[in-house]
């Protein structure tokens, strides 16, 4: 009989052990979402985040091993984030028909979330690092990651940072902009989309498909207009 | 699938050569995504081959930003001594963010008359 200990440390050598382990997680993470119906609190990558690292923390295994084998996944943030043009092609004759207002709130929208999140940081004294990490909050994931190594930035906490915006973005919008009286779906859709992303973009659907079409523009838009806007920004707080 | 991967992964290639080789600041990925814009525009039929496996990838977005937000677990120290400042930059700047690009799109809307709006029942 082989011994446990052993074929626990024959699997801690592959990548097959932590690789299992995330879709799991993410899979769990998944299901307790539908659960809840959707609910922006119950994000499914935030369930996923805290069992792993609750299980990494039991397990005794650092983050270097751990991603041996969650580098796969990783790796296809580089794909997905190519294939978020096509939601932003499918929108084409959308953004033509109001392209002036989406020119002026991507331009403001984007620009307001880059510098408002920096001033707050380095009015508490944040170190520069923290600042690099946050300076691209507002846009997916996989590109916020990507602008924040260029930066000099921590790619793990942006991904923490991008994700809290989107739940916090998701919950805020509906009251905010009732209280500011926006009624306009196109208005309310696309400044989620650039404020908070894919989670806010999730958020736009669950109200109104129009809303939601816009999101998404709105979402696509800024990825590459932060990453445009970021750098230069960024240098102004150094 | 596969030329639909191949397709994706070469707009990727092709983005980062261009980024590193330009010595832009922005990401490859994002140079991709662009020129799949422009791609699909001038060739319909290529968003049509692409589709199914551009929404299987959409669908799962979420899914492949795990590993790294894992990597928090080795930045708890910051994120305990700078919580606070951490949660109010982030919440103040994406209500200021929602707040200003809504405002500024219906003022615009209002200024050129241009676009019907679609407004909320």
């Amino acid at each position: 009989m082989t011994d446990a200990a052993l074929i626990w440390s024959y699997l801690t050598q592959g990548p097959l052990l932590w690789l299992t382990a995330t879709l799991a997680a993410y899979w769990l993470g998944d299901s307790f979402f539908r659960m809840t119906g959707r609910k922006s609190w119950a994000n499914p990558v935030a369930v996923a985040v805290i069992v792993l690292a609750l299980v990494l923390w039991s397990t005794g295994t650092s983050y270097k091993t751990y991603f041996e084998g969650a580098q796969f996944v990783h790796f296809m943030l580089g794909p997905a984030t190519v294939a978020l043009g096509m939601p932003l092609y499918d929108n084409l004759s959308r953004v033509r028909r109001a392209a002036l207002p989406l020119a002026a709130a991507l331009l403001a929208g984007s620009l307001t979330a880059i510098v408002s999140v920096l001033v707050i940081g380095k009015a508490f004294g944040l170190s520069a690092t923290m600042l690099a990490s946050l300076a691209p909050k507002s846009t997916t994931a996989p590109v916020a990651i990507g602008i924040a190594e260029g930066l000099g930035g921590e790619p793990t906490i942006t991904a923490v940072l991008v994700l809290l915006t989107g739940m916090f973005g998701a919950i805020v919008v509906t009251p905010l902009l009732n209280l500011l009286r926006v009624h306009d779906w196109r208005a309310r859709g696309f400044a989620v989309g650039v404020a908070a992303h894919g989670i806010g973009t999730a958020r736009a659907f669950q109200v109104n498909e129009t809303a939601g079409a816009f999101a998404s523009i709105g979402m696509g838009l800024n990825a590459v207009l932060t990453a445009v806007l970021a750098p230069l920004v960024l240098r102004l707080f150094q | 699938m596969i030329p639909a991967l191949l397709i994706l992964l070469s707009f990727q290639l092709a983005g980062e050569v261009a980024a590193r080789s330009l010595g832009l600041s922005l990401p490859g990925p994002v140079l991709g995504l662009v020129a799949l814009v422009l791609s699909c525009s001038l060739r319909p039929a290529l968003a049509e081959r692409l589709r199914p496996v551009v929404l299987g990838l959409l669908g799962n977005l979420s899914l492949f930003f795990v590993p790294a937000g894992v990597g928090v677990v080795a930045h708890l120290g910051e994120f305990r001594s700078d919580g606070l400042a951490i949660a109010v930059a982030l919440m103040a700047s994406t209500a200021l963010a929602i707040a200003v690009a809504a405002l500024v799109f219906v003022q615009v809307v209002r200024l050129t008359g241009r676009g019907k709006a679609e407004v909320q029942e």
